[in-house]
């Protein structure tokens, strides 16, 4: 981990040289938040909204934000071009034949609308549910929202509830000319309540824009196209600006849920993230990736692709933020779009990629670069007949060795050049010499420690004996090298209360030994011999063991645990053994026995909202910060399995593991029906997974830019080497790039990864994998090459490293305003000259403002006393070591319908947008996120599908807690289960299927996935936040 | 009328007490003059077979007003341990039944084969322990483990580290052996035994599960690279020992027993780093002030003793090593404990087997003949007051009136603490006689001395032995002579050596060297002593010769052996001390039946065998012409099946006091020219010198030769001058030198110049 803060390096450094004055934070910039992307221009406008935060959070409790707000939800507009850069695919029709789309017509129409009717055009998009809600009697709050879906409207101007798919595009007269202009804005005046009228008033930021209506065309004459614009390629879509200020209504962190009858924009009409995706889908799912381009931008993560390795790494090993990059640092200050590379080192490729070959070249090692030391790599080109080469990172000129002399054919290429992986391939790996083991001495395989926790918790919940039950057979599935009989990797069990009982399992033993340590204050290891050991030789004993456990503390009353020592026992080992390794640590409380590492309750929910609010994310001092160094000094990775029934600082409890490369999992209140299954999938995807040890990554990257921060699960002595005491396929270390130097457009940005690690078969290798990026000094190139999935992973890791050194409010801040930042320094740079009311965003970022304000509404972030702190700095840590996959599917969920499945089809079911109004009262929905799954079953479910579902004739026969369905033979069963199974398997982490009925009380936790809404603990919807943050564009453009 | 040394005798026998004066001056000036102080060896547990067999203490009603004395009308109820009183119907715990406790603190650091034979020991000897007896179990490498005892399924034990010493408290702590406040509300009243149960078992009932721990303990697994020792946390493992018990079984007689293959080299206690290259510290480094680790370990070790005594534990030492394993440092525990200390190369040797098997010796009742947590109080008459004890014994620091000031020994007290004790532990007591000058006692007057003995038979029984001795009063100015004919040199030149030996281990060596001498040349020299220039020259004719032995028992040998010696010297009783001083040499030959022959290289013929008891070593010697006829195989021809019969007589013999002797001595088999007989010369010739001839020629660096053939000592009383006196303790000095280490012999010449240099610095 980078010893430096988030304000000592904040992620836009490039974007100042005078970093060191930034650094200052506090001293520096006087109104400059800590956190920030930015560099000089925030101060101009980060005044504004705050202050207007301010004036949003007094209305805030007396709840009339919504109707503000839903004001300005009208004038959002969605024109949801692609890129050129993409070949329009075929069907596309089909996406946007949706909803949306129908307002593309109208966006067509000729000639721009004055201002005055764009207003009345917004009322008149309005007017669609307005109409309704007006003739409809007023629902409950809580149903409002599906009214739309519930009833068909009574006017033909309503379409957004047009099945998906059946829309045809031409068929949009939302747009058409306004039929009753001033309806919309009186009436909401009148559902206001005068405060709201007040705060409405008084913070408009400048006056009403003067320029054409948000539905603008810009410059476009293709108007003959009904529904797809073909405007400027980088331009993803239109968005009408807000006409008038909404006091209050972003950020509303706390604006209530419950709220009169709104009135609605038609959401279909505003950037979708489930579109974008199945866009992407249609057009590059199946297909192959090839990466023999520089800065060729990959399909989302999403998109199911294949990848054909031809000189760059494969996405799933590298994702950047942009695959083209600015060629100066006054550019890349200008856009404040991050410059960053998420590197998964170890990612799974599926079966149908290539592994990554392994190059040996016996005892004189890899090939480097003199003077920068890179490896051999596509990038380095070969001179003088072959016999030497100039090395692409920084230019010096290399003798070549003379075992790997190899001729050059007319092309100037080596003639060699499709036998070498390393000069053909973008990943390999290499065998490591004794220079590159400790000691020089070649690693022992590494061990896996299983520690288990005897207090009387874990004794009474039954986990002890599952845990002792389901090691002897997982034990045989342990992770083993490509073709070896056995796993190499040893194993050996603690278990501990107050104090350690380690177990000689040596197979020559009758029955195992049992050693009890109760030196928790200096802990060591009692014995070398027989503690770590091959399971397959030491099975019999290690039955015995296990069968032994549960019984031997069956009786026990401690209550009181240990932890910090548990895992200096387990460096300990790995020290005695020299070897690296894993501890499998399953605790059941806060560690509270006298030892080092005691804890205590130091839970206050009254820090919360206040600049103390980050010590509950801040772990405890001192002894977990030298436990951390010493585990990955000696390759000892902690993955963290929690029972806790109440709070067990996790901030703290968690440090380890995520210094070093490990996991924690929590099951809160575990009971052994309902999370047993959960827990045992956690534990089982966790052993088996694929995994390096002691691992140290290095990133190089060519002349002009260079790697300056690192986010993972990693420990950072220097400010170079990445250190990892391991590292899994899950594991994403997030790299910021700075600029040196000017980059040529020419030579482009190359970068090399190398991951020297200890792989499980014990033999030291180096894991290089390649990229190559544009570069360019035109920010239209940039935007167009932008990864919004990879920024969002950028953005949430450092936003969560910031808290722990800001106030979240600064934090939040900072984050609006890069939004608007970026999407600004677009719309003044890139976009054809358009209305300032318009809301232009980048078609590669088009769904950015949903992620984010998504990422906003994340435990973490949003500062709410009815969140545990621990759920909290769980998540905080969890999404430090995610990958771009993790964190895309975590801040916007997929939610699948599925009353209407189609059982027999093949393909998986499209996912809807997360929203309350894509539900039904009939219908039945699976959301997950990678951490949670739920089945959501409404109110109105046919009595069909809950029979075939759950073996019951209704709803209301449905019990208490299911944390499975029943095995039922029929069809719509049979589907539902595979596809929750599906992703079970999927999923880095096991979820836990959650059964909701709509309108039951479990139902709220299901209700803060649903990301497009307003946040259950605070925050906008996605409407309210897109607006807020056009105002906020516009306030720049000004 | 008996002569004195068949009064000294009948006493001795009846009573196992042996006073260096069995006249007493009667006045305190005639008494310092007489340089040996009134003082007496007490053997508390001698043997006596016509004792009553059991003497209990009386058992006594807990009715405060009632205290009467159980009796056979008394209703008992076994089972439940309680008595009924008759006269006030209280109901009275019986006294409680002390058990037994033996703790193993067993060194894994040693050659499997060694190991193996220790196992075997230990094992053989839980079969020697009764059954109720509680045993645990303490084994240590690098690490320490306390193994608990009686679990099924999966042995446990409590592992500690080898270099952090853990105060009573914390070990308790990390036992788990606190008032378990978890227990309570489960289980009716678990009872409080219950936690130590786990580390110390009845024999019987851990017996299998104990024998097979042992099987299965393995030599400490942990590497030790070239070049080093192992890392061995002795210091550590007998802390932890005596803090089990001290908290489990405080003042109950328990034994610790430490079985060590080396040296301690790591932790608290240590004694030697682990680099090979630095060998542990001899008496040159000592003096040097370069044993690096020694006052540190002594003072570990020292307040171990401390410890372990005054909770009435036990500490025996076992050391099986070829070279030193710190007894030195640890002397201490097997000293202040009344442990014992033994010493051997190997613990697959007899020498170390035997002496174990002899531990657990047993007498006619099927007890043990071992005694635990003694106290001995002294009562004396008016007239004469205790200075102090020598022995394996710590003080009470009882005062009383009958305390000496004058501190002799472990003084400034009557009561002392011998933790253990067995039937040959012999205390030294030193007294003063306090009567003034001008008030004399009437004639025939008495002084009475009372030893009251407290101790825990092994049958758990607390026990009291008394052994009340009176001697006369005579009055020096008129009774000299019968008081010098009173004078027991066997007796004072032990407890003479006794105080050298104390003196020795307390302080620096050449101010007791110093004072030795002086004392010698008192008592030697009449003109300084008017008592004992009236003494019968035969009746002190040993007392030089016995010093003289006891400087070399003080200050020769590596500092271990030195430890080691004084350690038995200090506990054994007169007639094993005696031998220990003054070897015993008996000749075989076909001239007659054996004899003793003077201990001397003129002893050895050729046609002689001859067998030496030193106490730690028999030795058997063939001259060079028996050597030839046995290699000739003479003994196996019948026509000459007496010398098969001469052969056979000092084996015969040897095996006899080998079977007697605690520890059981080094049995050597030599001849003339073999390898061992260098052991056999080194007897003699610290020994064999005596002119001042002779004594210039060792200083002028003679052949060592010749002074290993000289002649006999003539008797010390024809040294009457000065000059002569000098000339023998010259000679006494030169004499002690050679045997300042004992195996292997360097090179004597080199010896005797250095012996020369130091003793004439020291004393001429």
């Amino acid at each position: 981990m980078s010893q430096q803060g988030y304000v000592a390096a904040p992620p836009y450094s490039q974007a100042q040289p005078g970093m060191g004055a930034y650094q200052g934070g506090f001293g520096s910039g006087p109104t400059q938040p800590l956190y920030g992307h930015y560099g000089g221009p925030p101060q101009a406008f980060s005044a504004p909204p705050a202050g207007m935060m301010k004036s949003s959070v007094a209305p805030a409790a007396s709840m009339p934000l919504s109707p503000g707000s839903s004001q300005y939800n009208p004038n959002v507009q969605q024109n949801g071009s692609h890129p050129q850069s993409y070949p329009a695919p075929p069907a596309v029709s089909a996406p946007y034949g949706q909803p949306p789309h129908s307002l593309y017509n109208s966006m067509a129409s000729p000639g721009p609308p004055p201002t005055q009717q764009l207003t009345n055009q917004m009322s008149s998009m309005n007017l669609g549910s307005h109409v309704q809600g007006l003739q409809s009697p007023p629902p409950p709050a809580s149903s409002v929202v599906q009214q739309p879906f519930q009833t068909p409207p009574p006017s033909t101007m309503a379409p957004p509830q047009m099945p998906p798919g059946l829309q045809s595009p031409h068929m949009s007269p939302l747009m058409s000319p306004p039929q009753s202009p001033p309806a919309s804005m009186p009436m909401a005046s009148q559902s206001m309540a005068g405060t709201s009228m007040a705060g409405m008033g008084r913070p408009f930021p400048g006056p009403p824009p003067p320029g054409p209506g948000g539905f603008q065309q810009p410059g476009l004459g293709s108007a003959g196209q009904p529904g797809y614009p073909q405007q400027a390629g980088q331009f993803g879509g239109y968005m009408a600006g807000p006409q008038q200020n909404m006091p209050g209504a972003f950020p509303g962190a706390q604006s209530a849920m419950a709220g009169p009858p709104q009135k609605k924009l038609d959401p279909d009409s505003i950037p979708s993230i489930t579109h974008v995706i199945e866009d992407d889908q249609v057009k590059q799912g199946g297909q192959v990736f090839t990466t023999n381009i520089r800065g060729q931008v990959p399909p989302l993560v999403t998109t199911d692709f294949t990848v054909t390795d031809q000189g760059n790494a494969s996405p799933r090993f590298i994702r950047c933020t942009t695959y083209s990059l600015p060629c100066t640092a006054d550019l890349a200050k200008q856009c404040q779009v991050p410059l960053a590379a998420i590197i998964k080192p170890f990612a799974s490729l599926p079966k149908n990629e290539t592994p990554l070959y392994v190059v040996n070249h016996g005892d004189t090692g890899p090939v480097r670069c003199n003077r920068c030391k890179a490896y051999m790599c596509p990038y380095m080109q070969f001179i003088d007949g072959g016999r030497r080469y100039q090395c692409g990172f920084c230019n010096c000129v290399n003798e070549v060795p003379v075992f790997y002399f190899q001729h050059l054919d007319h092309m100037g290429r080596r003639v060699d050049f499709y036998e070498r992986p390393e000069l053909s391939l973008g990943s390999y790996e290499f065998v490591a010499t004794l220079d590159y083991c400790k000691n020089n001495k070649p690693p022992n395989p590494p061990a896996y420690i299983f520690m288990i926790d005897v207090s009387y918790n874990n004794i009474k919940s039954g986990l002890v004996k599952l845990i002792c039950d389901e090691l002897k057979t997982l034990l045989e599935k342990l992770p083993r090298e490509e073709g070896m009989e056995t796993s190499a990797i040893k194993v050996g069990f603690v278990t501990y209360n107050k104090v350690l009982h380690f177990y000689n399992v040596k197979s020559a033993l009758a029955q195992p030994q049992m050693m009890v340590v109760s030196d928790t204050a200096e802990m060591f290891v009692p014995l070398l011999d027989g503690f770590l050991v091959n399971y397959q030789d030491s099975r019999a004993v290690i039955y015995n063991l296990l069968d032994q456990i549960p019984d031997m503390f069956a009786d026990t009353a401690e209550s009181e645990t240990v932890f910090a020592p548990v895992i200096q026992a387990g460096v300990e080992a790995f020290k005695a053994a020299e070897c690296s390794g894993k501890l499998f640590i399953f605790q059941s409380s806060m560690p509270t026995a006298e030892a080092p590492g005691k804890l205590k309750n130091r839970d206050d929910k009254k820090l919360v909202n206040t600049d103390k609010e980050k010590t509950l994310f801040q772990p405890q001092k001192g002894v977990y910060e030298q436990l951390s160094k010493d585990c990955v000094a000696s390759g000892c990775c902690v993955d963290l399995f929690l029972f806790p029934s109440q709070y067990t600082d996790i901030a703290t409890m968690a440090d380890v593991p995520s210094h070093t490369g490990g996991s924690v999992y929590k099951y809160s209140n575990f009971q052994i029906e309902t999370d047993g299954e959960h827990f045992l999938r956690d534990l089982r995807k966790d052993v088996q997974k694929s995994i390096g040890f002691d691992a140290i990554m290095r990133v190089r990257t060519s002349t002009g830019f260079r790697a300056t921060d690192f986010f993972g699960g990693i420990y950072m002595n220097n400010t170079t080497d990445v250190e990892m005491a391991a590292v899994d396929c899950d594991n994403g270390v997030t790299v910021e790039f700075k600029h040196d130097d000017t980059l040529s457009e020419e030579s482009g940005a190359l970068m090399q990864c190398a991951l020297l690690y200890t792989t499980i078969g014990g033999q030291r290798r180096l894991r290089i994998h390649n990229l190559s990026l544009n570069c360019s000094s035109q920010l239209s190139e940039l935007y167009k090459s932008c990864e919004t999935d990879s920024l969002i992973n950028f953005f949430a890791k450092s936003a969560y490293r910031a808290i722990l050194n800001q106030p979240l409010k600064n934090v939040r801040e900072i984050l609006v305003n890069q939004t608007a930042h970026m999407l600004a320094c677009y719309r003044k740079n890139c976009a054809s000259p358009s209305a300032a009311s318009q809301l232009i965003l980048p078609d590669a970022m088009k769904v950015f403002p949903v992620y984010m304000n998504s990422l906003m509404k994340t435990a973490p972030l949003v500062g709410s006393t009815e969140l545990s702190t621990d759920d909290r700095a769980h998540q905080r840590l969890s999404v430090m070591a995610m990958g771009v996959e993790d964190t895309q599917l975590l801040l916007y969920p997929r939610l699948i319908p599925l009353h209407n499945i189609d059982v027999n089809s093949e393909k998986p079911a499209t996912p809807v947008r997360c929203s309350e109004e894509r539900l039904t009262d009939s219908g039945i929905f699976l959301l997950e996120n990678g951490q949670s799954m739920f089945l959501w079953l409404g109110q109105a479910s046919s009595p069909d599908l809950i029979q075939s579902l759950f073996n019951l004739p209704s709803l209301a026969h449905l019990q208490g807690h299911m944390c499975a369905l029943p095995e039922l033979d029929n069809p719509l069963s049979r589907k539902v289960r595979s596809i929750i199974s599906g992703l079970l398997e999927k999923r880095s982490n096991s979820m836990k299927l959650q059964i909701v009925r709509q309108k039951d009380k479990p139902e709220m936790l299901f209700r803060q996935f649903l990301v497009e809404d307003k946040g259950l603990h605070g925050g906008a919807s996605y409407m309210d936040f897109l607006c807020y943050v056009h105002r906020e564009i516009r306030q720049l453009l000004t | 009328m008996t002569t004195f040394p068949e009064y000294i005798a009948q006493n001795e026998e009846r009573d196992g007490v042996r006073f260096s004066w069995n006249v007493w001056p009667s006045s305190r000036l005639e008494a310092t003059r007489m340089v040996v102080p009134v003082a007496a060896l007490f053997t508390p547990l001698k043997e006596r077979t016509d004792l009553p067999p059991i003497q209990y203490e009386p058992v006594l009603c807990s009715r405060a007003t009632c205290r009467a004395v159980l009796n056979p009308l008394c209703q008992v109820d076994y089972r439940a341990k309680l008595w009924a009183c008759n006269f006030c119907y209280q109901r009275n715990q019986r006294g409680p039944q002390m058990p037994l406790v033996f703790l193993y603190v067993v060194d894994t650091c040693m050659e499997d084969e060694d190991l193996q034979a220790l196992k075997e020991s230990l094992q053989m000897s839980l079969s020697l322990l009764p059954p109720t007896a509680l045993v645990g179990l303490i084994t240590f490498g690098r690490m320490v483990q306390v193994h608990e005892l009686g679990c099924e399924g999966i042995s446990k034990s409590y592992v500690f580290r080898g270099t952090k010493d853990l105060n009573a408290k914390q070990l308790q702590e990390m036992l788990g052996l606190t008032k378990p406040s978890a227990a309570q509300g489960r289980g009716p009243q678990a009872a409080p035994q219950q936690s130590f149960n786990r580390f110390l078992q009845p024999v019987q009932k851990i017996d299998m599960n104990l024998t097979d721990l042992l099987g299965e303990l393995q030599r400490d697994p942990w590497p030790v690279t070239q070049g080093k020792r192992p890392l061995r946390s002795l210091g550590v493992a007998m802390s932890i020992a005596v803090g089990l018990l001290e908290c489990t079984f405080p003042n109950t007689g328990a034994r610790i027993m430490t079985f060590i293959g080396g040296p301690a080299t790591q932790g608290p206690g240590m004694v030697v780093g682990d680099e090979l290259k630095t060998p542990i510290r001899s008496w040159h480094d000592i003096e040097k002030d370069n044993a690096k680790f020694m006052k540190k370990a002594t003072k570990h070790y020292e307040s171990l003793a401390n410890r372990a005594s005054s909770n009435g534990h036990i500490i025996d030492i076992y050391a099986c090593a070829l070279d030193q394993t710190g007894l030195l440092e640890m002397k201490c525990c097997t000293n202040y404990t009344g442990g014992y200390m033994v010493m051997a190369d190997s613990f697959n040797t007899s020498l170390f087997k035997q002496t174990f098997q002899r531990v657990f010796t047993k007498d006619v009742q099927g007890s043990f003949k071992m005694a635990f947590a003694a106290t001995l109080e002294i009562k004396t008459s008016r007239e004469i007051k205790v200075s102090g004890a020598i022995g394996p014994c710590v003080s009470l620091n009882a005062k009383g009136p009958c305390v000496s000031e004058n501190e002799i020994g472990t003084g400034g007290t009557c009561q002392w603490k011998v933790c253990g004790l067995d039937p040959s532990t012999t205390l030294a007591l030193y007294f003063e006689v306090v009567n003034q000058h001008n008030a004399p006692i009437p004639q025939g007057g008495r002084g009475a001395i009372q030893f009251v003995t407290q101790y825990q038979h092994s049958s758990g029984q607390r026990r009291i032995r008394v052994t009340t001795t009176a001697r006369n009063w005579a009055d020096a100015q008129t009774q000299i002579q019968s008081i010098a004919a009173s004078f027991d040199q066997e007796a004072a030149a032990i407890l003479m050596a006794r105080l050298a030996v104390y003196r020795a281990e307390t302080e620096e060596g050449p101010d007791v060297l110093r004072w030795l001498d002086r004392q010698l040349i008192r008592l030697v020299g009449e003109h300084t002593c008017r008592v004992s220039a009236t003494i019968d020259p035969n009746r002190k004719q040993l007392i030089p010769v016995f010093v003289f032995s006891v400087r070399s028992l003080v200050f020769n040998n590596s500092p271990d052996e030195s430890s080691y010696y004084r350690h038995h010297f200090n506990r054994q009783d007169l007639t094993q001390a005696l031998i220990m001083i003054q070897p015993v040499l008996y000749a075989y030959s076909f001239n007659g039946p054996p004899e003793p022959v003077l201990l001397d290289s003129s002893s050895i013929l050729p046609d002689r065998i001859l067998l030496m008891d030193t106490f730690f070593q028999i030795l058997i010697y063939h001259g060079e012409t028996v050597a030839q006829w046995r290699k000739a195989g003479y003994q196996d021809m019948p026509e000459y099946e007496n010398f098969k019969h001469l052969l056979q007589a000092p084996v015969d013999d040897a095996q006899e006091l080998l079977h007697t002797r605690f520890p059981m001595p080094r049995y050597i088999d030599t001849e003339h020219g073999g390898s061992q007989v260098r052991l056999y010369l080194h007897h003699l010739r610290s020994r064999g010198v005596t002119s001042a001839q002779r004594q210039c020629d060792i200083i002028n660096n003679f052949p060592v030769q010749t002074l290993l053939f000289a002649p006999v000592p003539t008797p010390i009383h024809t040294c009457r001058h000065d000059q002569q006196v000098k000339s023998f303790l010259l000679l006494l000095f030169s004499g002690s030198l050679p045997a300042l280490q004992s195996e292997p012999l360097p090179d004597p010449q080199q010896h005797v110049h250095l012996g020369a240099g130091k003793t004439l610095t020291c004393n001429l």
